[in-house]
């Protein structure tokens, strides 16, 4: 066993694939049931919008969400976005400061952002991110979903899954214990606390309530267009069964002479 | 033998045909002038359905490529663009995305059909080999377009995979250079993957010329594997098979595009997701699912032969398990081509098999993964020796002491008389042990 472990890196090692601090996968995290998921599937437009404050309140001041722009949080061709009115996005637009140009003077300059601007970075680059948080980065929130194992399960798991390290488990500095990271050491505390924002449409603001909304619309980030896609899905897969009912008949028909 | 519903007898039809005689050459391709066995299975389908997806993969891939950046700062950011921005960029993306894995579906069981019906036996040989010549350069397209989008999983892949040349002796570090275009998998890599991943499906589109042609000569094999003996045999391709595969097709397209539109990602690794960063390497390294098979078979020699080192033992094994395939028809020795009427050949078949889906699932676990306590190399390499042992020596043996069901004596007599057993008991055995 240790003899094969042992060429197996060495081959890995070989191949370029120098591998890093082996890392102990993490459990599968329990299924949640999401409204976004099956055939039927859709974004909640209320917990999208309260997933968008805990992102904003909280989430923002170190993560980025870069593919997403103003706009998306409108109602955006196809009804795909998150359902605020025109006015209520520029309002939300006009809250950030964007660095634009050069100018006709070759300078840069601030200007307030517009619902065409991608939503504002906390960090100017990854180099300042780490800097600001013990050389760790936070990642790009955009497709988080997507990039990762269970995705939203795995989502809601980490963001409600802050615990006191079991005995014998050391945690390094700066660090914490969390039961569904790889690894079970993650450089982000546990970011969510009982009423840490307060929703305006009166849900009550406990851990899992927030994670919930957040991992909605960290959903909904990673793929806008999924209930268009579903939408169009059942009528072509409607579309295609009754068409291959009637090529079976014309086959019936043109092969009853053959057999 | 058909009739033409008076469409050549029209005058401009008749006009172009005596300057191109472009319709008879479609009639007599894929028309009512084809004489097609006439007791093609549904297995038989996935010739068409290969064809079909090659014309979808080029032209998904074309509106692709306009609205794609291939270069290591923007690529990842314009795939994104398409799946956000560009008008229904999202479905043209997962068309081509599952389309890949569609296509490689019914390439493999279009391959096991001819394996287990003996359609690389004479006289379709070359037939065999161009089918061959498609399915690498399939694997090398296929290989190129999963860089494209520059994620992780696209990286260390190509990390990966281009480092298996660096095993040849002498000019491996050469070819690995000229393959990246400098001394990393970089923007020069990304920038040739994308020329060649635009190329070689054109590439292929020409080598499936040829495969059809060589076809056309001989005509398709059929399930009883006999060939046909008159005209009684063979029916017309149009419109019996143009009906056929058209059902087939609608029936392919309902699981086509249920993953385009239900689950477009489950072919995929959620690592692709993540923008390739050369500085953090991803704990599983795995290649799409179609490579599986492949990429257990180059994990599973990890000892050295002789003088051959382990790398380089593992790269010949993979490159080795696709070779053999040319041999083929010359390994397997009986002159009975169809399995059905191979007792013993059948069960070493389905043993071969399920030989592949082990290789398969094996190649897609961590390396150092156990099973019920086994470790999963020892089966993968149990299961390496059992693919070539099965090409070397089983399939040469079994032509000599397998001894073969008596075959019908025509193709139309199972299917128009009494059935198999009535036509088998009637037929005299054409081959004894």
């Amino acid at each position: 066993m240790s003899r094969m472990r042992k060429l197996v890196v060495a081959g890995a090692l070989a191949l370029g694939l120098a591998s890093p601090g082996f890392a102990a996968e993490a459990p599968k995290p329990p299924s949640q049931s999401w409204g976004f998921e099956g055939l039927f599937g859709t974004y909640d437009r209320a917990a999208l919008q309260r997933g968008y404050q805990v992102y904003k309140e909280v989430c923002a001041s170190c993560h980025s969400l870069g593919q997403i722009r103003y706009r998306d949080l409108g109602v955006a061709p196809g009804g795909i976005g998150l359902g605020y009115s025109e006015d209520e996005v520029k309002a939300i637009a006009a809250e950030f400061k964007v660095m634009d140009g050069p100018n006709d003077n070759g300078e840069m300059f601030e200007r307030t952002a517009r619902p065409a601007d991608r939503l504002h970075s906390p960090f100017a680059n990854e180099k300042a991110a780490r800097s600001a948080n013990n050389g760790a980065y936070p990642p790009d929130l955009s497709l988080i979903v997507e990039a990762r194992k269970n995705g939203a399960d795995y989502l809601y798991a980490l963001l409600t899954g802050y615990k006191d390290p079991p005995a014998g488990v050391t945690i390094n500095e700066g660090m914490y214990y969390n039961a569904w990271f790889p690894g079970f050491q993650i450089a982000m505390g546990s970011p969510l606390s009982d009423d840490r924002v307060t929703y305006g449409d009166g849900t009550k603001a406990t851990v899992s309530q927030m994670a919930r909304d957040v991992t909605v619309f960290l959903a909904w980030a990673s793929e806008p267009n999924l209930e268009q896609r579903k939408a169009m899905g059942l009528k072509v897969i409607l579309f295609l069964i009754i068409l291959s009912g009637i090529l079976y008949a014309a086959k019936r028909k043109i092969w009853s002479d053959v057999h | 033998m058909a009739q033409n519903n008076g469409f050549f007898e029209n005058p401009t039809v008749k006009w172009i045909e005596h300057r191109l005689p472009i319709f008879s050459f479609l009639d007599h391709s894929l028309g009512s002038q084809y004489p097609t066995p006439r007791n093609l299975n549904y297995w038989w389908n996935f010739g068409s359905l290969a064809g079909f997806m090659l014309v979808v993969m080029i032209l998904s891939g074309v509106f692709l490529a306009m609205n794609y950046t291939p270069h290591v700062d923007h690529a990842f950011g314009s795939v994104e663009r398409i799946m956000r921005d560009v008008n229904y960029g999202w479905l043209i993306r997962y068309i081509h995305m599952n389309g890949a894995s569609m296509f490689f579906i019914v390439v493999y069981i279009h391959i096991f059909r001819g394996l287990y019906f003996g359609s690389y036996k004479p006289p379709r040989e070359i037939l065999w080999w161009l089918g061959i010549v498609i399915l690498l350069l399939m694997m090398a397209t296929a290989f190129m377009g999963y860089v494209l989008p520059w994620g992780q999983m696209s990286f260390w892949g190509a990390t990966v995979i281009t480092n298996l040349f660096s095993a040849i002796p002498l000019v491996g570090d050469k070819i690995v250079t000229l393959l990246w275009g400098g001394f990393s998998v970089d923007n020069a890599t990304l920038n040739r993957f994308f020329a060649l991943h635009y190329l070689l499906p054109f590439v292929i589109a020409g080598v499936v010329v040829l495969h059809i042609w060589a076809l056309h000569v001989h005509g398709s094999n059929n399930p009883l594997g006999i060939d046909a003996r008159g005209p009684q045999d063979k029916i017309p391709f149009h419109p019996y098979y143009t009906v056929k595969d058209a059902f087939g097709l609608a029936v392919f397209m309902i699981f086509f595009m249920f993953f385009v539109f239900f689950a477009p990602n489950f072919f995929g690794e959620p690592d692709n997701y993540i923008p390739a960063n050369p500085m953090v390497t991803p704990a599983h390294i795995v290649p799409e699912w179609y490579f599986l098979p492949f990429y257990a078979i180059l994990r599973s020699v990890t000892f050295n032969i002789l003088f051959i080192d382990a790398k380089l033992g593992g790269v010949l094994a993979m490159f080795g398990s696709i070779l053999i395939l040319f041999l083929l028809p010359w390994l397997d020795t009986s002159r009975v081509r169809s399995g059905r009427f191979r007792p013993v050949f059948k069960v070493f078949y389905w043993l071969f098999f399920v030989v592949c889906m082990l290789l398969g699932w094996v190649g897609g676990q961590p390396a150092d993964a156990t099973a019920a306590g086994i470790p999963l190399l020892r089966i993968g390499q149990v299961c390496t020796f059992w693919y070539f042992f099965h090409f070397v020596v089983v399939l040469p043996l079994l032509g000599w002491f397998e001894r073969p069901r008596p075959l019908p004596i025509s193709i139309s007599q199972p299917v128009l008389g009494g059935g198999r057993i009535a036509a088998a008991a009637a037929s005299k055995p054409m081959e004894k042990a």
